[in-house]
């Protein structure tokens, strides 16, 4: 039984990890580059939902479903906010540059927001502990305990995948985020407002990683201004894993990573090189299949 | 740089002897920050090779830095207190050296998958080998695990510091003007039409990692023995952007713009020590304005290429 359980620990782990790598593959389908930023939207998504807590609190009923969904959704839209403005302020003025420059960028962007927020005027470096937003609640099935964050976890993830899958595939922005990330310059010419969906990928990547951050920190014992760096190093595995730029693949990716580490991590032997991993199986992986698992190879045409 | 290559390297091991011989009189503190200048020249100049002139992004330099430190400093520990005093010089040189090619040995490891991989898929698995490389660090016993290794006996000169800087610059300078190594830029600029031109690119990069993790591992070696402790901690990712932004910084494939971004970026921390909480917001607004503003590098005063670097 014990297998079961770490089963379902991988799962809660695995969701997690690919609702951060959703952002990061979106990204790269529309823009071609790694948003090293979104790590920090994540840790900023769980900083939002830190301190709406206690004013969530005084309306809604405290540890209740109801209130924590409104948390979510609010610190969600911030983060959407705060992605979007990121694009405009930093990578929009670099749209025609080499990709090695937004890259670097990118990497600025994040070292801007860390340090900005371990200042003691923001943030603070230290770590605070996380409000409980939903009651703790455990099932015995059998022999096994489930926490009801570990159902959680995954139904939010099947909920917001499903959504995602529809706004990409059945609605008209999804359509033109579809036609951008397959050629930007046709795109453009059948009259899509390229910035707009830029804009639009970024906000919708940004709300998925503060709804990551949220689940992350719940099950962490705490938040600090670096807690996003291990979970989006993580994300971006998988993204790579999974095929960069593939939807279902970062899901893939994720859920694939999850299961993995909880697993290698109970292993006596290798439960120390735990971090070590999840990239010794990328590496292996990206060896046998250059493009990730479900990433199409494409021949260099001169 | 190419004219008379050799007389400069000459030259600058001389002043590098001349200095340390008077060192006796400089004050410690600016001592040691000009063997951290040294450190930080052969890290950004090796790095340039690979990510500059071959156009293969890595992120993993702090992993093949980490490799010649531990190896450096694990065997100088260990044979220190059996060598004659006297040796000790010969020591640290056999150790600098193996240090280096111990990483050049895990630079091949590295170039080899790059065979396959390209752009960001290459950044991400050089990332994950430097992430590696730290965690089995972390995790070894003979190296100290997560304490690291101290009591390291404090070899690092100024002469060694500048003499191994001046051999890096020298011999990655005098690399890609040569003949041969035209076939970096080729690959950097065109891989298929390097092929077509009978120039195997796998055969390049592989070379550019070697020979780039080879200095990485002699300046990990340095810091070892400049430093006396060695924590695994030091060696994170962090650690490699600090070296690709001296390279950006400097201008991708510029070697004498790459030693002036080391030299800024290394002096500019401890300047700005006063407003040390401030200092890293500063740097981080650093390198998005210079993409914003200067994208081919501060010191870059003729462009090269017109075109993107790491393309495809």
């Amino acid at each position: 039984m014990d297998w079961l359980q770490q089963l379902i620990n991988g799962l809660a782990l695995g969701s997690i990890y690919a609702l951060i790598a959703l952002g990061y593959t979106m990204v790269y389908g529309v823009l071609r580059f790694i948003n090293f930023a979104h790590s920090d939207v994540l840790m900023l998504g769980a900083f939002a939902a830190f301190f709406l807590a206690p004013v969530v609190g005084t309306i809604f009923p405290a540890q209740s479903y109801l209130g924590a969904a409104v948390i979510v959704i609010i610190a969600a839209a911030i983060c959407a906010a705060i992605g979007m403005l990121i694009e405009l302020l930093a990578y929009r003025p670099l749209r025609n540059r080499p990709k090695l420059t937004v890259l670097i960028t990118a990497i600025g962007v994040s070292l801007f927001i860390e340090y900005t927020c371990q200042h003691k005027a923001v943030f603070g470096a230290r770590t605070r502990p996380f409000p409980k937003l939903i009651p703790d609640h455990n099932f015995h099935i059998g022999g096994i305990v489930i926490g009801n964050h570990d159902i959680v976890v995954p139904v939010v993830t099947a909920l917001l995948l499903a959504l995602l899958w529809l706004i990409v595939q059945r609605t008209k922005i999804g359509m033109a985020m579809r036609a951008v990330s397959f050629n930007p310059q046709a795109a453009a010419l059948m009259g899509v407002n390229i910035n707009r969906i830029i804009s639009f990928t970024f906000g919708l990547g940004s709300a998925l990683a503060a709804v990551a951050g949220i689940l992350y920190a719940m099950k962490s014992p705490g938040i600090e201004p670096l807690m996003g760096i291990q979970p989006g190093l993580r994300a971006f595995i998988a993204a790579v894993l999974g095929g960069i730029g593939n939807l279902p693949g970062a899901a893939l990716g994720g859920l694939l990573l999850g299961l993995l580490e909880t697993i290698a991590g109970g292993i006596p032997g290798i439960s120390n090189y735990r971090d070590g991993i999840a990239f010794a199986i990328l590496i292996l992986i990206l060896l046998f299949r250059p493009a990730g698992l479900l990433g199409e190879v494409k021949t260099e045409k001169v | 740089m190419q004219l008379g290559a050799k007389r400069w390297l000459f030259a600058a091991v001389l002043v590098a002897l001349g200095v340390s011989a008077l060192s006796g009189h400089f004050n410690r503190f600016y001592l040691g920050v000009a063997i951290d200048v040294g450190i930080s020249i052969i890290l950004a100049v090796s790095l340039n090779l690979i990510n500059g002139y071959t156009g293969q992004f890595s992120l993993g330099h702090a992993g093949f830095m980490a490799v010649g430190g531990f190896t450096a400093a694990k065997m100088t520990l260990l044979l220190a207190p059996v060598v004659p005093e006297a040796a000790h010089p010969a020591l640290f040189a056999g150790s600098l050296f193996v240090g280096g090619t111990v990483a050049a040995l895990a630079g091949l490891t590295v170039g080899l998958p790059s065979l396959r991989l390209r752009g960001d898929y290459l950044a991400i698995v050089t990332l994950g080998f430097g992430e590696i490389i730290r965690v089995i660090f972390q995790t070894s016993e003979t190296f100290g695990a997560a304490t690291g290794l101290t009591g390291i006996p404090k070899f690092t000169t100024l002469f060694w510091t500048w003499s191994v800087a001046a051999l890096t610059v020298y011999v990655v300078a005098s690399l890609v003007n040569s003949t041969y190594g035209r076939g970096f830029l080729c690959v950097h600029d065109d891989e298929v039409a390097a092929s077509a031109m009978g120039i195997s690119p796998t055969r390049y990069k592989v070379t550019a990692f070697v020979i780039g993790a080879f200095f990485a591992g002699m300046a990990g070696a340095l810091y070892a023995h400049h430093k006396q402790v060695l924590k695994p901690d030091g060696f994170d990712f962090m650690k490699s952007i600090d070296i690709v932004v001296m390279v950006i910084l400097g201008g991708m494939g510029n070697t004498v713009g790459v030693i002036l971004a080391a030299v800024l970026l290394t002096v500019l921390p401890i300047l700005l020590s006063d407003i040390a909480e401030y200092r890293m917001i500063l740097y981080s607004l650093l390198i998005i304005g210079l993409m914003l503003a200067r994208p081919q590098g501060l010191f870059n005063l003729r462009r090269r290429a017109e075109r993107s670097p790491a393309a495809n």
